[in-house]
């Protein structure tokens, strides 16, 4: 692998022992990878933010990066955390999580990284531009800005992408390089899709297609949202860090299609993909925002349940930006009048809530039906918003 | 030159201050996952029904056919390292990213493509900063 003379001199240590550890992770899985070189990054994100996903290993090598004077080079944000960095206690987090939790975070905010603790940073001031090379960790965030905007990043791990937020550069391979972001099998979908079909979809696809990269026909328009719950799934049940849509993303008019493998989804395709995920009927508490919800959706949430009363909790997952705009339009107000919650800085996935009672999770998010059972032990009920509300209003 | 089989692997990272490793191997068939797998800070292997449960991989020459399971493996054999529970060096048939990432964090000796099969428990493993890994009859 090529190294410029900057490359040489971190490598050889020259600018201390922590910069010179981070460009060696790089290069040996450039070196693993078939990379000719490093790429400069415009920006990076990083996950393995969660105590409960890291623990005290992940929490004490943070630590020592930090203590060690690493900063980073690029905009670097931050993957959600395991609880509201602000509303912990009031949302029945234990004190120790907690405190381990702010640890964690307190040594990426001495990186310099922003503590936005957000799943879609693209919805809160983390944007790249089409075709810029970017390292994010976050796998639907990483199929988000990969598909719907035509950046590049490959499917970074927690270590890699701090690694290359603190370098500013990621070796030169996979989803970097044009002839590797072809389309490999076409997926005719027969169904108009409305609302969590668009993450039963994904859920389906990435089961079907795994690492492969989907070329999607069939799709006649669809929201950022609505892609936002596609890509998310994909990434979930399988690997898949970038789709097109005919018609729709932005390399997709680049795409052959012609000899490619070819998949249909029929309706009755995707009423089976719901059979498969709800494994739960009655559920203990509502989850929104997975990925975390824009603001239009906190919106939808807030007309449904205006007036009403929930006899169970409801939250909505979003990042603190969202939150702040919510409470402003006075969404937060009317949620909480109905008995629900806007929690910001976390998510279901990767909070303790198995630990908080509840058993079985109702979602709207093909990711988190994919997610939930294996990492919180929840049984899950997965339908559109108006039908979760439905279940749960007095 | 120890007596015994002679093997080329690729190496994954070797620290430059280090021409060889030499120890005693701890050898597992089975995938190893670290995250939930290996205690850091003690090196003890707690993998419910894992071939090498109960076992310590401190100063060993831990060899296993491939990692498995959580990314959070890698901050584990940091970890490791940094408790003072590490093995010498780590041998794979194929070296993932999770113990990769892990191995060059740590600055712990770790070469691949080896035949893992080959090498017994107990055996004196020694691993040079090329790759070639020696193992005595």
């Amino acid at each position: 692998m090529y190294l410029g003379p900057d490359d040489e001199k971190i490598f050889n240590g020259e600018e201390g022992e922590i910069r010179e550890k981070m460009i060696k992770l790089l290069v040996n899985l450039g070196e693993i990878y078939g990379a000719d070189k490093l790429i400069p990054i415009g920006s990076a994100q990083v996950s393995g933010i969660s105590y409960k996903s890291i623990g005290d290993p992940g929490m004490e090598f943070l630590e020592d990066v930090a203590d060690k004077g690493a900063k980073v080079r690029v905009l670097t944000y931050i993957n959600p955390a395991g609880m509201d960095l602000e509303n912990w206690r009031e949302l029945g987090f234990s004190e120790d999580f907690a405190v381990h939790q702010m640890r964690i975070i307190d040594a990426f905010r001495r990186m310099g990284m922003v503590i936005t603790a957000t799943c879609t940073p693209y919805l809160s001031g983390n944007v790249p531009r089409f075709r810029e090379h970017v390292a994010w960790a976050e796998s639907s965030a990483i199929s988000f800005i990969n598909s719907v905007i035509g950046a590049r990043t490959n499917r970074e791990g927690g270590p890699s992408a701090l690694a290359a937020s603190i370098i500013g550069k990621t070796p030169n391979y996979g989803l970097h390089l044009e002839e590797n972001r072809r389309a490999e099998v076409v997926v005719d979908v027969e169904r108009e899709l409305k609302e969590s079909d668009w993450g039963a979809l994904g859920y389906l696809v990435g089961k079907m297609v795994k690492n492969k990269i989907p070329y999607f026909r069939g799709i006649k328009n669809a929201r950022v949202d609505e892609l936002k719950a596609l890509g998310a799934a994909m990434a979930a049940s399988g690997a898949v860090a970038l789709y097109h849509v005919e018609g729709i993303t932005p390399e997709a008019h680049l795409q052959s299609i012609d000899g490619l493998e070819r998949i249909t989804v029929t309706d009755s395709d995707l009423e089976k993909a719901y059979e498969t995920l709800n494994t739960g009927k009655e559920p203990d508490i509502v989850i929104f925002g997975c990925p975390h919800a824009s603001i239009e959706e906190i919106n939808t949430v807030a007309k449904a349940v205006e007036g009403k009363r929930l006899k169970k909790p409801l939250w909505i997952c979003t990042s603190r930006a969202m939150k702040e705009v919510a409470n402003r339009m006075g969404y937060t107000q009317t949620i909480e009048k109905a008995g629900g919650k806007i929690v910001a800085d976390t998510c279901m996935v990767v909070s303790p809530i198995e630990e908080l009672g509840f058993k079985t999770t109702a979602v709207n998010s093909g990711k988190a039906a994919c997610y939930l059972p294996g990492f919180c032990k929840q049984n899950v009920v997965f339908k559109s918003v108006d039908e979760l509300i439905g279940m749960v209003v007095e | 030159m120890m007596a015994g089989k002679e093997m080329k692997g690729r190496v994954i990272y070797f620290p430059p201050e280090l021409e060889e490793v030499e120890g005693e191997a701890i050898v597992s068939r089975t995938p190893l996952s670290f995250y939930g797998g290996i205690d850091a800070k003690s090196g003890i292997v707690i993998e419910r029904g894992h071939e090498l449960e109960g076992k310590n991989v401190k100063d060993r020459i831990l060899v296993f056919p491939n990692g498995k399971g959580s990314t959070v493996g890698s901050y584990v054999i940091y970890g490791l390292k940094k408790n003072g529970f590490a093995p010498k060096a780590i041998i794979n048939k194929e070296t993932e990213t999770i113990v990769a990432t892990g191995a060059i964090l740590a600055g712990i000796p770790c070469v691949d493509k080896i035949d893992t099969e080959e090498i017994r428990e107990g055996q004196r493993i020694k691993v040079m900063k090329d790759g070639t890994v020696y193992s005595t009859r």
